[in-house]
């Protein structure tokens, strides 16, 4: 039995539409599985705000074609001299089609010696992948990462 | 008689086993399929999450328990002595009940019978954690063959499990497991189905689970009707899944995706 | 179950910059999954982490729930005085869990 949220959106409607027509469904919550590009691009523009996103000083190391989908280990750095006057402030990363765009935020600082931040990240689909820092001059740098993402070939019961 | 019954069971056994089997020289663990992250994952018991429960099975064994307040250590000592080895030779037969009980099911023999406590639920943080405990305490050790002659009979219904095929799509274990490992299936390699790391963190699960659990799963993928925690086939599976594993080394808490 | 597995290394020269890893068992529920009735499982996850080195704040992590379950964490700092690095793991449903590893700084 496919599993709710595995569903497209068309077969959500159809289920829900012929359940409709049975009378055996109450009132169903539209709501998008996923999010868009557009949540992604609006995420960063909080971040960013008018300013200059550059492309640059940051490597986002994630395998490109993942064995599970559920525990993708990631691992982020930027380029800096981590001095008092020359450091990251804040690593974030985003993603294009998890229910959220937000996937974390970083908060570093002179002490930290090396901007580099690894962790474990739950990819829903095949996606991108974005990780921008926002240096000590205020200023914005960003790199991407196409991912792959293969579900287990056998799904189990809840 | 029952002694004679018992040879020619585990010559036939034996005989029929060596037809299909992997040769030893060829079993390779599901490590070996990996990507270079899930081993990493493994390899390091500070970033293992597996480890996460065998530090709890620690505090779990020096833990008093039950009407009779008394914590595995109480009897068993340090487990590093006392545990080691065991896993290995998992599933053992169990003289009372007549038939082999895998580890989990010890683990509870010892909890109702001596700790006076109640049972722990399969797939229970408590009972996985502490079988990932005393199964740690084997890595690095060649799983065992099974050579108690007491065994032969359950050893032989676990491989006839393990050949017979089943449900919708009609696939025995080893029409994957021995005959299409390393082929694909989805974009995953099929390996060849070695228990050599059980209780494991499965990244599916994003949890510690048993080897029961990932039969279940497996039986249910293919469409069959998979057996109950902790019913006798089970057991029997995977009694044939440690023989036909024999001298690969232990990795519990291993890490599979 | 309230473990950490913590990665600290016991000594480092002053200036050195190391690397700290933190492992924490937590099931990190996105509120995204259904059970089999279709219901919704609540969000349960740790939203923040921070890392103090001797009292002062020298990591911290926002978490989503597109963090894996059991987040583990990698980062860096100076070396600078011996000490004690405390961690601390705060979440939904008032989860909070601290935890804390020595280094001698020569």
């Amino acid at each position: 039995m496919q599993s709710f949220d595995r569903s497209t959106r068309r077969h959500f409607l159809k289920a829900s539409g012929s359940a409709a027509l049975a009378g055996a469904v109450s009132r169903v919550t539209l709501r998008p599985a996923h999010a868009t590009p557009a949540m992604l691009n609006s995420a960063i523009r909080n971040l960013v705000g008018e300013a200059p996103l550059r492309t640059g000083k940051v490597k986002l190391d994630i395998p490109p074609l993942v064995e599970n989908g559920n525990t993708v280990p990631m691992t982020v750095s930027v380029t800096s001299p981590m001095t008092a006057d020359d450091y990251v402030k804040s690593i974030h990363v985003f993603n294009e089609k998890n229910p959220q765009p937000y996937i974390g935020n970083f908060y570093l600082g002179p002490a930290a010696g090396r901007a580099q931040v690894a962790t474990r990240i739950r990819l829903a689909d095949s996606q991108k992948v974005v990780a921008i820092a926002q240096m000590s001059d205020g200023s914005f740098w960003s790199a991407s990462v196409d991912v792959v993402v293969t579900l287990a070939a056998c799904t189990e019961e809840l | 008689m029952r002694t004679a019954y018992a040879i020619i069971a585990l010559l036939l056994a034996v005989m029929h086993a060596h037809a299909t089997e992997i040769p030893q020289a060829q079993r390779r663990s599901g490590y070996s399929f990996m990507s270079p992250d899930s081993k990493a994952m493994q390899d390091d018991d500070t970033s293992n999450p597996g480890m996460l429960w065998v530090l709890d099975g620690e505090a779990i064994w020096n833990k008093p328990v039950g009407t009779a307040n008394k914590a595995c250590a109480d009897c068993h000592g340090d487990a590093t002595a006392s545990m080691r080895g065991v896993a290995a030779r998992y599933p053992a037969f169990d003289e009372a009940l007549g038939r082999p009980v895998d580890l989990e099911q010890r683990i509870n023999l010892c909890r109702t019978e001596r700790q006076q406590a109640p049972a722990l639920d399969y797939e229970s943080h408590d009972l996985l954690a502490l079988t990932a405990f005393i199964a740690h305490q084997s890595r690095g050790m060649p799983i065992a063959p099974v050579g108690d002659p007491q065994l032969a009979p359950f050893l032989a219904k676990g491989r006839e499990l393990f050949m017979q095929r089943q449900g919708q799509l009609n696939l025995a274990c080893a029409n994957c497991h021995d005959d299409d490992w390393d082929k694909h299936l989805a974009g995953s390699a099929i390996t060849q189905g070695q228990p050599t790391g059980y209780p494991m963190y499965r990244l599916e699960w994003q949890t510690l689970g048993s080897l029961s659990r990932r039969l279940r799963g497996c039986i249910t993928g293919i469409r069959a009707q998979a057996f109950s925690y902790g019913s006798p086939e089970l057991v029997e599976l995977e009694l044939y899944l440690m023989s036909r594993a024999a001298g690969m080394p232990v990795e519990t808490p291993a890490v599979r995706p | 179950m309230a473990s950490a597995l913590i990665n600290v290394p016991k000594r480092a020269k002053r200036g050195d910059v190391v690397e700290i890893r933190v492992l924490t068992s937590h099931i990190m529920e996105p509120g995204y999954r259904r059970t089999a009735a279709g219901d919704v499982i609540p969000r349960n996850i740790i939203t923040s982490f921070t890392c103090r080195y001797n009292g002062s704040e020298i990591f911290r992590a926002d978490l989503f729930p597109a963090i894996s379950a059991n987040p583990y964490l990698s980062f860096f700092t100076t070396a600078t005085e011996s000490g004690t690095f405390d961690f601390e793991w705060i979440g939904d449903n008032g989860f909070s869990q601290t935890a804390s590893a020595p280094i001698t700084v020569e």
